[in-house]
């Protein structure tokens, strides 16, 4: 799992079966110290109260099936959780 | 699996059923020099600290079987605290 900033929503009514139901969110994937990394992708929500510019976590790849009330959906990306706080140590090489 | 080293905690009280009562370890990735290279947020079942070197295991089906579910979008789990790490022959400090 990594950590992503939701940027916004994706409306699509014309959706394959089996994405029914099922909410977008434009999530920019962050760093170990949250810092943007990475090209922003869509992923759906697993718990359904992301909103913009909340810090959440998402899982990747077939888990991301896996992550929606209704088992085996489609998706490729999936928001699991919303970070209330996350505490790093700076990595040893790099100054924080 | 993967040799990391635990950098931090997530506090999450709104997640998917499954990870409710796991704690949140935010795990720094090295390659077989030591070097840095990426991160990954894992479920924890080692009673794992902040400092720790550890083993992470990044499989779907290996981490369910662990935490012994059927189904749950569950990848990463630390399954390990590393003691010691030897590499050609030399016992590498941990970070």
């Amino acid at each position: 799992m990594h950590l992503g900033r939701v940027m916004g929503s994706v409306v699509a009514t014309e959706r394959v079966p089996g994405l029914d139901g099922v909410r977008f969110l434009i999530v920019q994937p962050l760093d170990r110290a949250s810092r943007p990394e990475g090209d922003t992708l869509v992923a759906a929500d697993g718990v359904s109260m992301a909103g913009p510019g909340e810090l959440v976590y998402f899982v990747a790849s077939r888990e991301a099936a896996e992550a929606l009330p209704e088992r085996f959906v489609p998706v490729d990306h999936a928001i699991v959780g919303i970070v209330d706080d996350v505490h790093v140590r700076p990595l040893h090489d790099e100054e924080e | 699996m993967k040799v990391g080293t635990v950098a931090g905690t997530v506090i999450s009280t709104i997640n998917i059923p499954l990870l409710d009562e796991h704690r949140l370890l935010l795990c720094d990735l090295q390659d077989v020099d030591g070097n840095a290279s990426g991160y990954t947020i894992a479920v924890d079942v080692v009673d794992a600290g902040v400092g720790d070197t550890v083993l992470i295991l990044d499989e779907g089906s290996s981490a369910r079987q662990i935490l012994g579910l059927d189904h749950g979008a569950i990848r990463a789990v630390v399954v390990g605290i590393v003691d010691e790490l030897v590499v050609d022959g030399h016992s590498r400090p941990l970070t």
